[in-house]
């Protein structure tokens, strides 16, 4: 009878279609729809199809067979993968390490009263925005081995005699890439961890100092352990994101001199793509997989300790 | 969680402006804050400015630090703005680049809104699964993905087209956009979508009129993020694009305004500064919304 007395409202009369398009699950199925489609055909399946590839030796324009190990067994013996492996880490510690020690300085910096602060967040940021390509032709310039100005700077002031060759050099080569990365990441790690700071509350540090802590034992104590939870998360991103670095080392050195600063995304598309071997390049992509494992498990842990923290439960 | 990512960014500046601040004198405050920020500033800027400078620079001033300035301009010139402009594919490039960031954009928005409110608000059966398994999919680098997903690209007959970037960018646009729309929806209170439940409306009325309406700031952190991460995407657009007229500012700019070993600075620069721009100034217009977007995404 109740249906009925809507009804002769006529404000609550619904089809048997609308009804069945209002039922929770199959709303949920074709809500989920669209992003499913998209992730499904064009992450999942080609992260499958990756793996698969390195285990063929295709070719561009040529399907490949299935032959095992066999790319990673040459990979194995081939001592320009060791090198890009090596590179690779070493690119990724040093460059991360540097990142958040001076990120989280200028998080610190940032989080006094300052007069602008809006303005001072907003152009920090720059350098995360602009498309790293174009920064890193920038930086190339920088770094030209006739022209540089960071030569000509440390020429005037005296600290050099001759231009300095950054890009000639491998070991110049790693540490310019380094600092372009560095100069990268500080605006992300910093504008980060300063939204983790600004949420402790100022009466912990006042709390601590009447208790007679010195500044750094109120860093130590106090910020540390309530920035861990966020630090944890950027970190994670961060490795992700240096480990799997690909555009900074393309525009400026493409590999050179000499391999001394390829990475592995680098070599697998130098490999894949203008070498045409799919199949190998995809072998060296898939190898990057475990560590990117590692770092995925690490900010699992890092959440679940969040919510720890927090006194929330675990859902 | 239960603030909204704006309140996130907005309650500890309050919070902030009391504390121990008074207890450091103004000299102090020199030497421990403002020098050390003065310091990361230019050093965060300076790749900008010399972007700018050379960008302007005569060639005989660029290559001739003897006798000029190096760090400032004597008789600027629109030389290196002229050849970027008129003598390579630069407006195409722009061209193709709004548009595959646009496109992509929209498409992302419209299916990560769809999935984060079945996700938060529908509670399906497994919706926990689904949005952790949403969460890592963020964390599946481009690099690892470029050589399969190039193989795919040229099966579908999308090589060298911008449906092949307009598919594909979504893959990285999704997850974040999801995860991002899963915390605002979160934050909007239920009882509202109760009465209108109880008012007869369906759900997806309640999400066109009553939800969405309410995250229109998370749509727009959302839309300004993605904007900007395809605007800055170069492996899929290296990999899949290789005529001239079909790659994006990025990629054009790198392998178009190189001719051997001869580098064009000035115009090499143009280049950089001028695709640079478009997205320094959409951001400068959101900033608050872009950050709250990058650190909400992360404290989530």
């Amino acid at each position: 009878m109740t249906t009925a007395a809507i009804n002769r409202t006529g404000s609550l009369v619904r089809k048997p279609l609308v009804e069945f398009l209002d039922n929770r699950n199959v709303l949920s199925v074709l809500c989920m729809i669209p992003a499913a489609a998209l992730l499904l055909t064009f992450l999942t399946y080609p992260l499958g199809l990756g793996v698969w590839l390195g285990f063929t030796d295709t070719k561009i324009g040529r399907a490949g067979l299935f032959i095992g190990l066999e790319n990673y067994v040459s990979l194995f013996d081939d001592g320009v993968f060791w090198l890009v492996v090596f590179n690779t880490l070493l690119y990724t510690t040093v460059a991360t390490v540097l990142k958040f020690g001076l990120g989280l300085y200028l998080a610190l910096l940032l989080n006094n009263h300052l007069p602008f602060k809006a303005i001072l967040r907003a152009i920090i940021l720059l350098p995360w925005i602009v498309p790293t390509v174009l920064s890193a032709i920038a930086f190339w310039w920088i770094y030209d081995a006739q022209f540089s100005i960071l030569s000509y700077m440390l020429e005037k002031m005296g600290l050099i005699d001759q231009y300095i060759d950054f890009l000639g050099k491998p070991n110049n080569a790693r540490a310019s890439l380094i600092a372009a990365n560095v100069w990268r990441g500080i605006p992300f790690v910093a504008i980060c961890l300063l939204a983790g700071l600004q949420t402790i509350s100022p009466s912990l540090y006042e709390a601590a100092a009447l208790d007679g802590a010195t500044s750094w034992q109120r860093f130590r104590h106090v910020t540390v352990p309530m920035l861990m939870p966020i630090l944890s998360i950027v970190l994670t991103f961060s490795v992700l994101f240096t480990f799997t670095d690909f555009q900074l080392i393309y525009a400026i050195t493409r590999g050179g001199p000499v391999n001394s600063t390829h990475l592995m995304a680098t070599l697998a598309f130098q490999r894949a793509i203008p070498g045409g071997q799919l199949g190998e390049g995809a072998a060296i992509a898939t190898a990057m997989i475990p560590f990117l494992v590692a770092a995925t498990l690490s900010s699992y842990f890092g959440l679940q300790r969040r919510k720890w923290q927090q006194g929330e439960r675990d859902d | 969680m239960t603030e909204t990512t704006i309140d996130r960014a907005a309650t500890p500046r309050a919070a902030d402006s009391t504390g121990m601040a008074y207890l450091a004198t103004l000299p102090r405050r020199v030497v421990t804050i403002y020098t050390p920020l003065a310091v990361f500033m230019v050093v965060l800027l300076f790749p900008f400015y010399w972007m700018a400078v050379t960008t302007f620079k005569p060639n005989d001033e660029l290559y001739n630090f003897k006798a000029n300035n190096p760090f400032w301009i004597r008789s600027p010139t629109l030389a290196n703005v002229e050849k970027l402009l008129f003598n390579t594919n630069y407006p195409e490039w722009l061209l193709n680049t709004m548009t595959v960031a646009i496109v992509a954009t929209c498409l992302a928005i419209f299916a990560s809104v769809l999935a984060a409110y079945a996700i938060q608000r529908l509670r399906f059966k497994g919706a926990q699964t689904i949005g952790l398994m949403i969460f890592l999919a963020y964390l599946v680098p481009p690099s690892i993905l470029f050589i399969p997903l190039a193989t795919m690209v040229y099966g579908m007959g999308l090589y060298d087209s911008n449906w092949a970037l307009i598919l594909t960018y979504p893959t990285f646009l999704i997850p974040f956009c999801t995860w991002l729309m899963m915390g605002y929806f979160k934050s909007i209170p239920y009882e509202l979508e109760e009465c209108a439940l109880i008012d007869g409306a369906t759900r997806l009325q309640i999400l066109w009129r009553i939800t969405l309406p309410l995250a229109v700031p998370g749509l727009i952190s959302a839309g300004i993020f993605a904007f900007t991460l395809s605007w800055n995407e170069f492996i899929y657009a290296l990999a899949f694009i290789s005529s001239s007229e079909n790659k994006t500012v990025p990629v054009g700019v790198l392998t178009q305004l190189v001719e051997g070993d001869v580098y064009h600075w000035g115009a090499l620069m143009a280049g950089a500064l001028f695709g640079s721009l478009p997205v320094a100034i959409l951001y400068s217009f959101f900033v608050e919304y872009y950050v709250s977007s990058l650190t909400g995404a992360v404290k989530e």
